[in-house]
């Protein structure tokens, strides 16, 4: 459970997330969505510990994120950004093995190269194992770092922007991967997406931000509705009804 | 044999052998005379080559890591320029008799303190307020040494001709005459920082990950910065105080190690590095020595070697 309480960010005048306060329950896919500048990966940066906040706070299963230390949150929590430009050459298995770290400290041990071999069997890469990361394709490098971040093991993993960059077959091969985390693995994600499509249609609960600060929060049955949405966006939306999932659409 | 020469072990062992192979070279051709006189000799101009070779390889692979980035060495936060300030300024001020007459360890410990305080002034930077960021560090560091050596080429123009090429000479590095004591006390610094290093070696590895990953994977990355940051001092101040400015191979040497270790890990690549170093070093000076018969300077030996090496590196990688 990620409690957050008056959460806020501000940079001088310009406050990017304003105060706040939310409860994200365990379980499940949780996904944020918004305009650009809406605070979404602010916020979810806070909560990773990846950015200080200005105010206010965090908790993550009633540890409290600033004051832990910060490898006892590694064992909880994992959080991967959009960007992922790493100057050392490592293969793909390399990579995820540095998912063990909070665990193993550098001293990698056979249970732990097992759980390495089997987060990269999950995410269907065996066949990249001994590759380098420059020599992968885009949606082949975001299932090596998902590899990693799954390898550790966390109750919750953050994931910002997991479907940037990619094209439809392999975004939606992300999701299913991800609702396969959170249904098979029993992870909490929070996840920050644009498309409001695959949040409506993978989401357990929607987080709808605008101007710093939450607008509407839910399932996606309570967010995804053409009121709603063209408020958040400012653009005229319209929700359809196609067989039995939701559509949206925002051509006029 | 190609994909052999890409596996950490081999490389090692291989490198390893050819450092020991330079070193006894080193120590035994042309030796005319007797040999408790050679040996001595010698030995001790090898063991300043070793202890400063083995500082600069591990300082610029350790601050490539922490800035992730391959082409910054220390050299480029100003210590170099700051320890050519302060002998330009005992001359400017005091006159070249007064260098050439000093107490060589009191010098060197003038240098160290100087040093050392420079980068501790830097390094509260990062302390102090929470959006200072690394690369303005680096970025202060950069202005401070051009300031240094504005400040060096104003007062070298304003100093007597004949004090200037005594300056000069004192200024290139030079493995010929260290003083004893201060080769001991600079090789226990360096002994003592190089096991710290050798502790921080998995959290080095997360390090190169950048911040971000670093953070997820439970690392304090401000403090761990500090750390290593620190240790870097040590390893530059100690070396450059001892001989002169030398950081002119490490950026060599850092990256052909990053170049054929075969692994990015930190347990491979500084063992690498510092066996990179020792026969660069060694085997620069050997050239030096009995080819150019000390004609040339020891940068100029080492930046060509290394130079053709590191772009016929380049060129095959290129083709694969």
């Amino acid at each position: 459970m990620i409690e957050l309480g008056g959460l806020t960010k501000a940079y001088g005048d310009m406050v990017v997330v304003d105060g706040i306060s939310l409860t994200i329950p365990s379980g499940g896919i949780t996904s944020i969505i918004g305009p650009n500048g809406a605070g979404k990966s602010t916020l979810l940066s806070m909560i990773g510990r990846l950015l200080k906040a200005t105010a206010g706070t965090v908790s993550v299963d009633g540890l409290d994120v600033a004051a832990t230390p910060s490898n006892t949150l590694a064992r909880r929590l994992s959080v991967l950004r959009q960007e992922n430009h790493i100057t050392a050459r490592l293969t793909v298995r390399d990579l995820v093995t540095f998912g063990r770290y909070p665990h193993s400290r550098g001293r990698v041990t056979a249970g732990d190269r097992d759980k390495v071999t089997a987060a990269i069997d999950w995410l269907g890469i065996s066949d990249l194992a001994g590759r380098f990361l420059d020599e992968l394709s885009g949606g082949q490098r975001q299932r090596a770092f998902i590899a990693m971040v799954l390898c550790q093991e966390t109750d919750h993993v953050l994931l910002d922007e997991p479907l940037n960059n990619l094209d439809l077959k392999h975004a939606v091969g992300m999701m299913k991967l991800i609702r396969r985390a959170a249904d098979d693995l029993g992870r909490t994600l929070v996840v920050v997406l644009h498309d409001v499509n695959f949040a409506a249609h993978y989401s357990d609960r929607i987080i709808a931000m605008r101007g710093g600060k939450v607008v509407h929060h839910g399932t996606p049955d309570e967010v995804v509705r053409a009121d709603i949405l063209t408020d958040i966006y400012d653009v005229p939306i319209a929700v359809h009804e196609l067989a039995g999932t939701r559509v949206v659409t925002c051509f006029g | 044999m190609a994909s052999v020469l890409r596996r950490p072990g081999p490389v090692l062992a291989l490198l390893a052998i050819a450092a020991l192979v330079v070193m006894v070279l080193f120590m035994t051709i042309k030796a005319r005379g007797a040999w408790d006189f050679v040996l001595p000799f010698r030995g001790r101009k090898l063991a300043a080559l070793l202890v400063v070779g083995h500082a600069v390889a591990v300082s610029t692979v350790l601050f490539q890591t922490v800035t992730a980035n391959r082409i910054l060495t220390p050299s480029i936060m100003g210590f170099d320029a700051l320890y050519v300030l302060v002998s330009t300024a005992l001359v400017f001020f005091f006159g070249a008799t007064r260098l050439t007459t000093l107490d060589p360890q009191l010098k060197f410990a003038i240098d160290v303190i100087l040093m050392a305080l420079f980068a501790a002034l830097l390094f509260r930077w990062l302390f102090s307020g929470g959006t200072r960021s690394l690369h303005l560090l680096v970025l202060v560091g950069i202005v401070f040494g051009i300031l240094f050596r504005s400040l060096n080429s104003f007062m070298q123009r304003m100093i007597d001709p004949n004090e200037f090429d005594v300056l000069q000479d004192v200024l290139f590095a030079s493995f010929n005459a260290v003083d004893e004591t201060l080769l001991g006390i600079s090789a226990v610094a360096i002994v003592v920082v190089s096991v710290l290093v050798w502790r921080e070696r998995h959290a080095l590895d997360v390090l190169s990950l950048g911040r971000d990953h670093a953070i997820n994977l439970g690392l304090d990355h401000r403090r761990a910065v500090t750390r290593i940051l620190f240790l870097v001092t040590i390893l530059v101040s100690v070396s450059t105080a001892l001989v002169g400015p030398v950081t002119f191979f490490g950026l060599l040497v850092a990256n052909l190690a990053w170049q054929v270790a075969g692994s990015a890990r930190h347990v491979h690549v500084l063992p690498v590095a510092v066996l990179l170093a020792a026969i660069a070093l060694v085997g620069g000076q050997l050239v030096l020595e009995r080819v150019f018969a000390l004609n040339a300077s020891l940068s100029m030996v080492i930046e060509f070697i290394g130079g053709v090496v590191f772009i016929a590196l380049l060129v095959r990688r290129g083709q694969q």
